[in-house]
Parts: structure tokens; C-alpha cells; sequence
């Protein structure tokens, strides 16, 4: 046997189509997802030099961030509707297969690659979207990349990368009970910063990533991104290995059993180096609030927003509690919100809407709130309408809506009002991200629940006892 | 893209760190399908209030500002989504090189990728400045083949990848150079078939 390697190294080798010094390398990539927003100005850029693309049969598009998820039939927004037109003629016109707004695969990029079977370990994965690390919960070696890097993998299939720099993000123990995959990434962001993984592809490693969900991983690896990592990734397993089975775009049958241990004999090796580590120890961890205007801003539910002379950076966060309309010392409960989201490709897949649907099962919304949620797909709307869930959210009080970005980024008429206060399960609370003047809060999806119902934070754990139980 | 080889302008201080790409450029303006125009919305909900009206206590809208085209910025500048629409409306509106402690990845590439310098410099130089520019009128000389920033008082040399110095200085077209490499990608799907 070689030399121990870590996943990042053997799927780097597996890629690799050239190489000099002096240079990055020349890689090869697997799969191209390609959406609305971040696509016409590079398929522009094919037409003026008369270049095709090259692997249609590896790129695959679909329309997520701009669709309307109320009524599909009235977009109201000329800009909007233009640029759908344009994805839907230049995957005509370059022979690339469409997801539109009415197939039903259509969704979040990030939710249908897994969903379809599309997104594999081993893959090296790319779209104009900085949340493909989602993908790297197969661990798959995924990024998100500008237009520019875009219309060049669709000429080439291939992308210049410099070998990245490998982190590991231990996580020691387990999670307790009520407490998520959600709340995990935050407290990581949180303690060790929103850049502490510029420069690097991270890998999630111990008892805590193990026992995730494939669901629970991709919102871990979802969020790289916000610690500054363009990539995220996790061995595959035995529970990688599950997931997949069945999927429309994976291998059938036997072929697919020699598949999954390929898949297998790309984990990390016993005793390969990382460049760096990082350790968490899981079970101090309790459900998360963001109170601030990045990821990092985050703290336990129990506890308070910061002091701002006892904080490292106090310019930094006077000015957040002031975008955001808090006080110093706040405690988090005390904060009443009149909008929740539970959607995004963080948190919007079948787990996600089964457990915010426990907590909010026999319950009303808050009269002083709007509550909406937004299936990651129209797979998985359907499947939590088989399941009963809509009727359970309608029931609460909850708006059922039709899969997109949605309020995530609020490019479409899903916006929270300036002032306005929202409880999401997405992944940036940007100033004006979910709308001009918005206050943002991320959360898990349980804790979004709950916040839905009493109309201010509270913890699910306590919330929610008889569903713990 | 054009080449630059040098640039000299005047600098403009934001004294901010973890500048997102939301606030570079806020999502209701990346519904164009042209990579031109977007300067005009560059920064937007900073520089404008919900009425649109200019908001005088930023940078860029301070007179002595105008003709700014050097940006100095906080550390982990451009961090967020992928939008290569934040380095499109930085260009447009006359920016062809930023000066920050560090950069996000993604932009950093994107940056590059449209002409523009993103220079890593150490937080010290930045930050004095950024005190120089907040006080007077700061301009500086950047010599990219040199390696070299230059103002009324010093030099200072700067790290940049030579690949990505070569491509700026030659103002290269990436997807040319990859196809001459055209035989080794046909070669490596054969091998991936077989």
C-alpha cells in the first residue's frame, strides 16, 4: 500500500488532465449544473466565439432562483421571466438538458443533484453558485464558480484549479437530541470564524458527521461556503451508499453494487494528513440563533447577543446590532420575529420538512407572523403531500408553496419587508439579503417551527419536549 | 478582457471587513443577461436610501471620492455567492484594482478573470492607507509587472500568482489557452470511457 491519502488527494488525481509548472491544473469535471441567473452572460460569451458546448451529456440546468412559488402560471417580473427564457433557449440551442419550471424535476440545483441521483461520490462538481459545496456531502469534490469559470467548463469540460489545501473540521461525540445538522454548522462558523476555511476544501470527519442523515450532511457541507471553504466534503459510506441506491442516474442492479465500492475506497485513509485540523466537541453544542449580519454571528438559544466593548470587534458588531435593530445583552428569546422561511437549499428536503411538520403538528402560527414553506423540489413537495405534511403546515397556518430559492435571496416576490424580522432555515443573514432592510435570523428548521408558533425564539427542546421524549 | 499592466488612480477607503457580494451588488440587479451596466448599482443599499436618494456618510459618494478607482477594503473582501456580477458592477463603475487583507475565493477568481487586481496586502499597510486616504487625497501607482505599489512616500512589493499576472498583463483569453490542451482532454475522456 501507498501512502495514506485523503479523499480531497485521490479525487484530485482521478481528475487531473495536465499539468506544468508554474500553473495550476488543468482538471476535469464530472458534472456541470447550470441555473437561471449565473448562466446567459457565459452561453453569450459561446455564441461570440462561435464555440460549442462540449459535453451536454455532463451539464444539466434547471430554473430555481428566480421562479415564482406561488402561482407558476403569472410572472409578474419582465426581467425574470426574460432571463428563464433565455436558460430555455440556450439549452435548446446547445442541446443541454432543462429541469423548467413545469418538469417535474425542477428545484433548488442543489436539492435535485442529490435527489436524481446526479451528484456522486468521487464527481468533481460545478455550478454558478457558491452552495454546490452542498454536493461534497457524497463526497464529491464541488464548488461554485463565476460565469467567466462557466462558460469555460461548458467549452471545455474542464477548469484551471490550484490542488487545494485540506482542512479537517473534527466533530467530537454526538449532537444531543434536538439538536441538528443545522445547528452544528452554525456553532462551527461561529467558533472558528466565517473565513477560517478560505484557501482550503474542508472534510467533515468524526462520530457526529457519521451519524448525520445524507439530508443532515448536505446542510453541513451546504455552509462551507460561509467559513470561506468553496468546498466541503465527507467520506461516503455505508449510509452515502443508501442514499443513492435507486436513484434515477446511478447504475441499476449489480453494476451498482460495484459502483458503491468504488465509491467506498475513496474515503480518507487511516492515518492520511491534512494540512490543517480543527476539533468541536458535539455534545457542548445547543440549538443556534445568528443575531448578526454574518454566519459567525451565532449563539446558543439560551444565550444573549454580545456586549459590544467585551467583543473582539465591537465596530463590527455595534453595526450589525444596528442593522439588525437589537440590543447589546438581548437576551435571544426576547426577539420577536414576524416572518419565517423554511425552505433554501440548506434546509428544505424531506427530513427537514418532517421535523419542523413534528413540531408543528396540532399548533397555530402566531397571529403577528407569516409563515411560508417552500419544498426543495417538486419531488420532494410531492412526496411530503403523500406524506400528509402540507396538510399539517396549512392546517397551522403555514403558507404551502412551490419549489424554488424562494425568500432564501428573495430574488423573486418572495421578500421580507424593510424592518421585517425572519426566522430562516437558509444560510446568509447578509444586510438586505432576504429583502431591503430585512433582519435575518438563521435557525434550523425545528427552531423555525417553534419560532412560527410562539412569534418569538424559543427552544425547540423545551418547545417541542413531547416530540424528544 | 483588456490587458492592464499599470494603474494609477486614486483610492478610496472602505474600512469594512467581510464585504459580501450582496452588498456589492443586491440581488435585484442580476437579472440582466449582459455583463455590462451594472456599475450603477454597485453597492447599492449603501449608497442609496429606500427612496433612492444618495446617502451622503458613504464613501462613494463623497465628492473627493469621484474619481476613485482604487478600492481598499477590509479582510475577507467579496465573501458570499459566486456572482461575477460584484466584479462586473466594481468594473463598470471604474475599479480596476482592490487592495484588501484577503480576499474570498471565489471572487478573487472572478475578479481576475475581468481585468481587475485583486491585491493581497497585509493588514497593516492597509490600514495605514486607509488612514492616509480617509485624510487626504491618496493615490497610488500600481506597477503589475513590477510587483510594485508606489505612492508619494514609499513602494511596496505585492504577491501575485505569475499564472494569473500573465493572463492580466496579456489580457489572455482563458478558454484559448485550455483548448490548446484540447488533445489531453479528448485523451483523458477516452481514458475515462474505456
Amino acid at each position: 500500500m501507498g501512502k495514506p491519502e485523503t479523499i480531497v488527494e485521490k479525487i484530485w488525481k482521478n481528475h487531473l488532465v495536465h499539468k506544468e509548472p508554474e500553473k495550476p491544473n488543468l482538471m476535469y469535471i464530472d458534472l456541470h449544473l447550470v441555473h437561471e441567473v449565473t448562466s446567459p452572460q457565459a452561453f453569450e460569451g459561446l455564441r461570440l466565439n462561435n464555440r460549442k458546448v462540449r459535453r451536454p451529456d455532463l451539464t444539466f440546468a434547471t430554473m430555481d432562483h428566480n421562479v415564482p412559488t406561488k402561482n407558476r402560471d403569472v410572472i409578474e417580473d419582465q426581467i425574470s421571466q426574460k432571463q428563464m427564457e433565455t436558460l430555455r433557449k440556450n439549452c435548446k440551442d446547445f442541446g443541454i438538458t432543462l429541469a423548467d419550471m413545469f418538469h417535474p424535476d425542477q428545484g433548488i440545483v442543489h436539492v435535485i443533484g442529490p435527489q436524481l441521483g446526479l451528484t456522486q461520490p468521487g464527481k468533481t462538481i460545478v455550478c454558478g453558485d457558491s452552495h454546490t459545496s452542498t454536493h461534497g456531502a457524497f463526497g464529491a469534490l464541488a464548488f461554485g464558480i463565476g460565469t467567466s469559470e462557466v462558460e469555460h467548463v461548458l467549452a471545455t469540460q474542464t477548469l484551471w484549479q490550484k490542488p487545494p489545501k485540506t482542512l479537517n473540521v473534527h466533530v467530537e461525540g454526538d449532537l444531543g437530541t434536538g439538536v441538528t445538522a443545522k445547528d452544528l454548522i452554525l456553532a462551527i462558523i461561529s467558533k472558528f470564524g466565517v473565513r477560517f476555511g478560505t484557501g482550503y476544501v474542508m472534510e467533515y470527519t468524526g462520530e457526529a458527521i457519521r451519524n448525520l442523515s445524507m439530508e443532515g450532511r448536505m446542510t453541513v457541507c451546504n455552509m462551507s461556503i460561509e467559513a470561506g471553504a468553496r468546498a466541503g466534503l465527507i467520506s461516503p459510506d455505508e449510509t452515502t451508499v443508501e442514499f443513492l441506491r435507486d436513484k434515477p442516474h446511478v447504475p441499476q442492479g449489480e453494476a451498482f453494487d460495484e459502483k458503491a465500492r468504488e465509491w467506498l475506497a475513496l474515503a480518507t485513509d487511516e492515518g492520511a494528513e491534512y494540512d490543517e485540523t480543527v476539533t468541536i466537541k458535539a455534545d457542548e453544542i445547543e440549538p443556534q440563533v445568528s443575531w448578526g449580519t454574518n454566519p459567525g454571528m451565532c449563539v446558543p438559544v439560551s444565550g444573549s447577543t454580545p456586549d459590544v466593548n467585551e467583543s473582539d470587534n465591537h465596530d463590527d458588531v455595534a453595526r450589525a446590532l444596528e442593522y439588525m435593530g437589537l440590543e447589546e445583552n438581548q437576551p435571544i428569546q426576547s426577539i420577536d420575529i414576524d416572518h419565517v422561511f423554511i425552505g433554501s437549499c440548506t434546509n428544505s428536503r424531506i427530513t427537514d420538512l418532517r421535523k419542523a411538520a413534528k413540531v408543528v403538528e396540532g399548533h397555530q402560527v402566531n397571529d403577528d407572523v407569516r409563515a411560508i414553506v417552500v419544498p426543495g423540489s417538486f419531488g420532494t413537495k410531492l412526496q411530503a403531500e403523500k406524506e400528509g405534511l402540507d396538510a399539517i403546515f396549512k392546517e397551522a397556518g403555514f403558507e404551502w408553496r412551490e419549489a424554488g430559492c424562494s425568500m432564501c435571496l428573495a430574488m423573486n416576490d418572495d421578500v421580507v419587508p424593510p424592518g421585517g424580522r425572519c426566522a430562516s432555515t437558509s444560510n446568509r443573514n447578509f444586510e438586505g439579503r432576504q429583502g431591503n432592510g430585512a433582519r435575518t435570523h438563521l435557525v434550523s428548521p425545528e427552531m423555525a417551527a417553534a419560532a412560527a408558533i410562539e412569534g418569538h425564539f424559543v427552544d425547540v427542546r423545551q418547545f417541542a419536549a413531547s416530540v424528544y421524549s | 478582457m483588456e490587458a492592464i499592466r499599470e494603474h494609477e488612480g486614486l483610492a478610496v477607503p472602505l474600512d469594512r471587513a467581510n464585504v459580501d457580494t450582496d452588498q456589492i451588488i443586491p440581488k435585484q440587479f442580476l437579472k440582466r443577461i449582459e455583463r455590462t451596466g451594472f456599475g450603477q448599482f454597485l453597492f447599492y443599499n449603501w449608497r442609496f436610501d429606500d427612496d433612492g436618494n444618495k446617502r451622503d456618510d458613504f464613501v462613494l459618494n463623497q465628492p473627493a471620492y469621484e474619481e476613485g478607482s482604487i478600492l481598499l477594503a477590509g479582510e475577507n473582501f467579496g465573501c458570499g455567492s459566486s456572482r461575477e456580477h460584484a466584479p462586473w458592477s466594481l468594473l463598470d463603475y471604474g475599479f480596476r484594482v482592490i487592495i484588501a487583507p484577503s480576499f474570498a475565493d471565489i471572487f478573487y477568481n472572478n475578479a481576475l478573470k475581468n481585468g481587475i487586481i485583486p491585491i493581497q496586502m497585509n493588514e497593516e499597510q492597509v490600514h495605514q492607507w486607509m488612514k492616509q486616504a480617509e485624510a487626504n487625497e491618496l493615490v497610488l501607482k500600481v506597477d503589475l509587472e513590477q510587483q510594485i505599489i508606489r505612492s508619494n512616500e514609499q513602494e511596496v512589493q505585492f504577491d501575485i500568482p505569475s499564472y494569473h499576472k500573465e493572463n492580466l498583463l496579456h489580457g489572455l483569453d482563458d478558454i484559448a489557452l485550455t483548448l490548446q490542451h484540447e488533445g489531453k482532454i479528448t485523451a483523458f475522456e477516452s481514458a475515462e470511457q474505456a
